[in-house]
């Protein structure tokens, strides 16, 4: 009786935590939603901030999000890729170098942003001498990206059965010849996670942009460019009390983003998933 | 392909063993010599230098955090950088003790409510919950792990901020604050690690416990849990980790003061904050103090990785 009754206190508690959660993010967004849409309209995206974003929109830092996350992109996909081949096809996996990779990688998955804002700070920023930019962004930016895809990248071509490889070798194929023909088009859905899940990071990035691409509101024209990216202008805004409002538009921008992103993620997944079986 | 094509890829063959390979067209059963192998190697050398990146730049990071943050510990002393409750800047006084004590308080507090949450949601998902609900609740949990941290600080401004202002006193700008929003940022953290480690533990162990006639509950209680302790533990360090290096959203809620908090509704400072706050204007031993500040938290996530590293492999020897 008593085994009983403690039984269904921990049921209860179970069923407690999911509906927490669930409650957690649903009046997260479901806030962010309510108060943000009534801010955003055409104008709202279209049209230049003036008076430090106390007027006009946000035009320039949709851009200059655009910007960073295309570039850190351009640089970090090849890179991590290059990276998941080399470490499941070249690679002997028990090998120092290999074993010294993924290390590298999980140390990198795990550091948090504001030592990449300060290394990008002092090392693209100062001692390169690219000043506050959109380049200084993105490369700091591609750094902290990196893990994600190269880890999703090396998922994907380790699903990809062995035999494929064997079977394309004993053909005559050379290695890279087989990885470029055999094994990367089946894996290109894992591959392509990968790149949107760095996109969210990148997109609702914060303290690694504020710290290497400044926080300038003009439109950026080139990678030399300073830039203020939609969730540093979310922060600015909302901690130096310039418009509520705004604020409450542009995180609603953003949230939008990240939820898109996200469900592309989830469609491609599973999609890869399905034709795999 | 035709007797004829056969013969002649043939003749071809022998043709290119005999003179070498004239072009790197055809059959790559031809190509086996040459600029085929040479493109071989020149991949090669270019994927593992792409696979170097991420090593130089680890060691970069190191270097140039070190490098800029050291000299100005030694100039302090590593014991009154550490310890010192006064940082004045301006004034030369440049001691961290009052951040490091909050990032210290801030995280256990966060971790106080979230582990027992998380890993209770974990538990649900992995043995209790129908597949359906369970892949549902983990949709929302990688939602809630994809919220940007700037957004979780806004939120956290405008709603849980007031509301404890309202409630409780104070300004509202507060160690709580800062806790109710940490904790569900790592709270992704510690379901999803802990929810795999509890799916990991050898469904043999689950049907023996039940065939002898344990309830699914004393099953989860005494066998599934006891096997993925390691997980669940290396779970609560990966969320401590989080929690030490979040940044957005503990400087917009905290109130930033660097005072030692003395209640749970006294506004506080992290090192984290501390960084994001003062870099703007920072210049000379300010701003070495900084990267000091950076070198801390480096070292701070160095050891929670090894301490991932330990529960890893704990884990695989109680496996074995």
């Amino acid at each position: 009786m008593q085994r009983k009754w403690s039984e269904n206190l921990w049921t209860c508690l179970f069923w407690f935590s999911a509906a927490i959660i669930t409650l957690m993010l649903v009046s997260i967004i479901a806030y962010i939603v309510y108060r943000g849409l009534g801010a955003v309209n055409w104008d709202f995206i279209f049209t230049e901030p003036s008076r430090a974003g106390k007027e006009g929109g946000i035009s320039t830092t949709i851009i200059g999000t655009l910007y960073l996350t295309v570039v850190s992109l351009l640089m970090a996909v090849p890179v991590g890729v290059a990276t998941a081949v080399y470490l499941e096809e070249y690679a002997k996996k028990a090998s120092r170098f290999a074993q010294l990779i993924n290390l590298t990688n999980e140390t990198l998955a795990g550091m948090p942003s504001i030592l990449f804002g300060l290394f990008g700070f002092v090392f693209f920023v100062v001692f390169l001498q690219m000043g506050w930019s959109i380049l200084s962004g993105s490369m700091t930016l591609a750094l902290m990206v990196l893990p994600t895809i190269t880890r999703t990248a090396q998922e994907a071509i380790k699903s990809v059965p062995a035999e494929y490889m064997e079977n394309s070798l004993a053909l005559g194929a050379g290695r890279w010849q087989s990885i470029k023909r055999v094994i990367l088009p089946p894996a290109s859905p894992g591959i392509v996670t990968g790149i949107i899940l760095a996109i969210g990071r990148a997109v609702g990035e914060t303290a690694a942009v504020l710290l290497t691409a400044g926080s300038s509101l003009n439109m950026p024209m080139s990678l030399g460019d300073p830039a203020r990216s939609m969730s540093v202008h979310l922060y600015i805004l909302a901690t130096e009390g310039l418009s509520l409002e705004r604020a409450f538009g542009t995180a609603f921008l953003v949230v939008v983003l990240i939820l898109i992103i996200n469900s592309l993620a989830n469609t491609t997944l599973r999609r890869w998933s399905e034709a795999r079986v | 392909m035709s007797g004829q094509q056969a013969a002649e890829e043939y003749r071809g063959w022998m043709i290119t063993k005999k003179y070498g390979n004239f072009g790197n067209e055809g059959s790559p059963m031809l190509n086996k010599a040459g600029s085929q192998s040479m493109m071989e190697r020149i991949m090669r050398r270019i994927l593992q230098v792409g696979a170097s990146i991420s090593i130089i730049a680890i060691i970069l990071i190191t270097l140039f955090i070190f490098i800029k943050g050291m000299p100005l510990i030694g100039k302090v002393g590593i014991g009154d950088f550490l310890f010192n409750l006064d940082w004045s800047p301006t004034r030369g006084s440049f001691g961290i003790g009052t951040m490091l004590l909050g990032t210290v308080m801030l995280t256990m507090a966060s971790l106080v409510w979230s582990v027992p949450l998380g890993v209770t949601a974990a538990i649900f998902m992995a043995e209790i919950a129908s597949p359906r609900i369970g892949n549902l609740l983990g949709r929302m949990v990688e939602l809630l792990a994809g919220i940007p941290s700037v957004v979780y600080g806004f939120f956290g401004m405008i709603v849980i901020v007031p509301f404890i202002r309202e409630n409780f006193g104070g300004n509202g700008m507060s160690l709580l604050a800062g806790t109710l929003v940490l904790g569900v940022m790592v709270l992704p953290t510690i379901v999803n690690i802990s929810r795999d480690a509890i799916a990991a533990v050898p469904r043999d162990y689950v049907t023996g416990s039940l065939a002898l006639g344990a309830t699914h509950y004393q099953t989860i209680g005494r066998v599934i849990l006891p096997a993925a302790r390691s997980g669940v533990i290396t779970a609560v360090v990966l969320g401590m980790g989080r929690a030490v290096g979040e940044t957005m959203a503990v400087v917009m809620v905290t109130g930033n003061s660097t005072i030692v908090p003395d209640s749970l509704l006294s506004p506080m400072r992290t090192m984290t904050s501390s960084i994001v706050l003062e870099m703007g204007y920072a210049s000379g031993d300010h701003q070495a103090a900084l990267f000091a500040t950076g070198v801390v938290i480096f070292i701070f996530i160095v050891i929670l990785n090894l301490g991932v590293n330990i529960a890893a492999k704990a884990g695989a020897r109680n496996a074995a």
